[in-house]
């Protein structure tokens, strides 16, 4: 082996098999860096700003040039004046949706997964729940949250349930797949060394479900928000609710459309957050080992 | 090398009478119907290196898995005369199995990989990480303790698998094309540190392959097997001493001992 190979490689010396299946091996180069971010990142980061800031100014710009009134389409500038001025009410409206959409997420997680686990240990179980749970994914929640708001009573534990029946099918279904998929082999040597139902699910099935769980987690965060605020329009027609969905109500009702329109911001920046959240929490568990999570240069 | 169709012999015989596995009239048919072995009687005797040599598809890897337990025989019976059996009767063999994959959970390091048949019987974590980390090192793995699989080449990641299978120091190591995927210097040198392995572990060692030369190599005895259906057809003594090295794979008497197998393995095939 050549000096040149072996520094390139950063083989520790005398390996066994230095030298062969190098193209097997992935290689890692050390990109440049500016302001912590990685040259290749910074075009994917600006191109939108750039269009961002054009739309933002041509709005802004027609608004003002064609005097359109701020009941029919308020400006940015005018938004970003409201989102400041009611920040007190729409804060406090932002974390009602906030909590109702991560209790719903933690509870669809919760249930999805272990229904999934329960599922893939008997045939039978699955077999019997599974189209359920496939109808409850089905029915649109619009349809039936008037009726889960009659039954349960209190408000906030329909709109939890409503956001829930939305967001847990993705896990469910995702990790019954995760589950599913461990390497044939890897089960067999898990027979072979005698392992138990519990050592088999945690030291394989549980590990192999992960990105597959993670990309239910990734969908159902978003959907999880809709759920939340879907319910809240159907509740916030009966009056009771103070979510953001009900600020985009009442907002209508008022004809205070500049502060709709800072509701709507601010429930797009949730679900954004949320995908940020949820897209995070999946590289922390993936990026030592999953494809998906590994940088290539080919 | 003498070639024995007496399938029934007692095989190495070193270690005394006893034989550490004892197949007799074993066949396998799967449900759609094929027949992936048949009638098959073999003996296999402590310490010794054997390879089941032959064709895809004459069920030498069906064979290997019922040795393991992995599938019933349809017929006949695999015993264990000399392991422990459980109160149904049933022989609990101490076992390594490597397949033909590496077979390894990328989600663990090389170490928990290495320390997985530990970790299952409930070993302590600090005594498994030592046993499993001076396996690693007899693998010649020193260093990659804290490696990912995908970190790996395709001769490390058999590497891993092996010390794997030997970390238990089982009583017999089952492998399955081990070295099929592999390239052909990685796979002779794979050959050289496995036999060194088996020389000083001394454990019984079973090798499923197709390659006439790689089955000289490292076995003492090589079981000549058919095709439509799986059956023995030949069992040869390879006559030459242990250890083995490089100096042997260029000599005038492995060459000699590859003709003979190869002659072997064509009269299986084609009569």
């Amino acid at each position: 082996m050549s000096e040149l190979t072996a520094s390139h490689l950063t083989v520790p010396a005398g390996s066994p098999d230095s030298g062969t299946d190098a193209e097997n091996r992935p290689i890692f180069v050390e990109e440049k860096r500016v302001l912590g971010i990685g040259v290749s990142t910074w075009p994917g980061i600006i191109a939108p700003l750039v269009i961002g800031v054009f739309a933002l100014g041509f709005w802004e710009w027609i608004v003002a040039y064609r005097e359109i009134p701020p009941y029919v389409l308020p400006g940015p500038w005018l938004i970003a004046k409201t989102l400041v001025n009611d920040w007190g009410t729409l804060s406090g409206s932002l974390w009602i949706t906030l909590r109702i959409t991560f209790a719903a997420l933690i509870a669809a997680v919760t249930v999805g997964v272990a229904l999934a686990i329960v599922f893939t240990q008997s045939k039978w179980l699955e077999m019997s729940l599974f189209p359920y749970a496939v109808i409850l994914q089905v029915t649109p929640v619009v349809s039936i949250a008037p009726l889960i708001i009659i039954w349960v009573g209190d408000i906030n534990l329909s709109l939890l349930i409503c956001a829930w029946l939305v967001a847990f099918f993705p896990i469910l279904s995702n990790t019954i797949l995760g589950l599913n998929s461990a390497d044939h082999n890897l089960v067999n040597l898990f027979q072979l060394y005698k392992a138990s139902r519990w050592q088999t699910l945690r030291h394989l099935r549980l590990p192999a479900a992960m990105p597959y769980f993670l990309g239910g987690l990734k969908i159902s965060g978003g959907l999880a928000l809709i759920g939340a605020v879907v319910a809240e329009f159907v509740a916030g027609s009966g009056g009771n609710a103070s979510g953001l969905a009900y600020r985009i109500l009442e907002s209508g009702y008022q004809l205070r459309i500049p502060r709709m329109f800072a509701a709507l911001i601010m429930i797009s920046m949730t679900g954004i957050a949320i995908f940020l959240l949820t897209s995070w929490i999946s590289h922390i568990f993936l990026r030592k080992w999953h494809e998906s999570a590994i940088k290539r240069e080919n | 090398m003498s070639a024995a169709t007496d399938m029934t012999r007692q095989a190495g015989g070193v270690h005394g009478s006893r034989p550490l596995v004892s197949i007799r009239g074993v066949s396998k048919q799967f449900a759609n119907g094929t027949i992936a072995v048949r009638d098959v009687n073999l003996d296999l005797a402590r310490g010794e290196f054997v390879s089941l040599l032959g064709p895809s598809g004459c069920g030498k890897s069906t064979l290997l898995r019922m040795i393991s337990g992995l599938g019933e025989p349809s017929r006949g019976t695999i015993d264990w005369p000399t392991s422990i059996h459980d109160a149904t009767g049933h022989a609990e063999p101490d076992l390594g199995f490597v397949f033909q994959e590496p077979t390894l959970m990328p989600w663990a390091t090389t170490l928990k990989n290495v320390m997985l048949p530990l970790t299952l019987k409930g070993m302590d974590k600090r005594e498994a990480e030592a046993k499993s980390a001076e396996m690693l090192g007899l693998v010649g793995l020193k260093g990659f303790e804290g490696s990912y699989p995908r970190e790996l080449s395709g001769g490390m990641k058999m590497r891993v698998s092996i010390a794997r299978a030997l970390v238990t120091h089982p009583a017999i190591l089952l492998m399955d094309e081990p070295f099929a995927a592999l390239d052909e210097i990685t796979r002779h040198r794979l050959n050289d540190d496995l036999l060194k392995l088996w020389w000083e572990q001394r454990f019984t060692a079973v090798f499923v392959t197709h390659s006439v030369f790689e089955s000289v190599y490292l076995s003492q005895r090589i079981v000549v097997m058919a095709a439509r259906p799986g059956r023995i057809m030949a069992d040869l003594d390879v006559d030459a001493p242990h250890p083995r090295d490089d100096g042997f794979r260029t000599s005038a008497q492995y060459a000699d001992l590859c003709r003979v197998a190869s002659e072997a393995l064509m009269k299986a095939m084609y009569g």
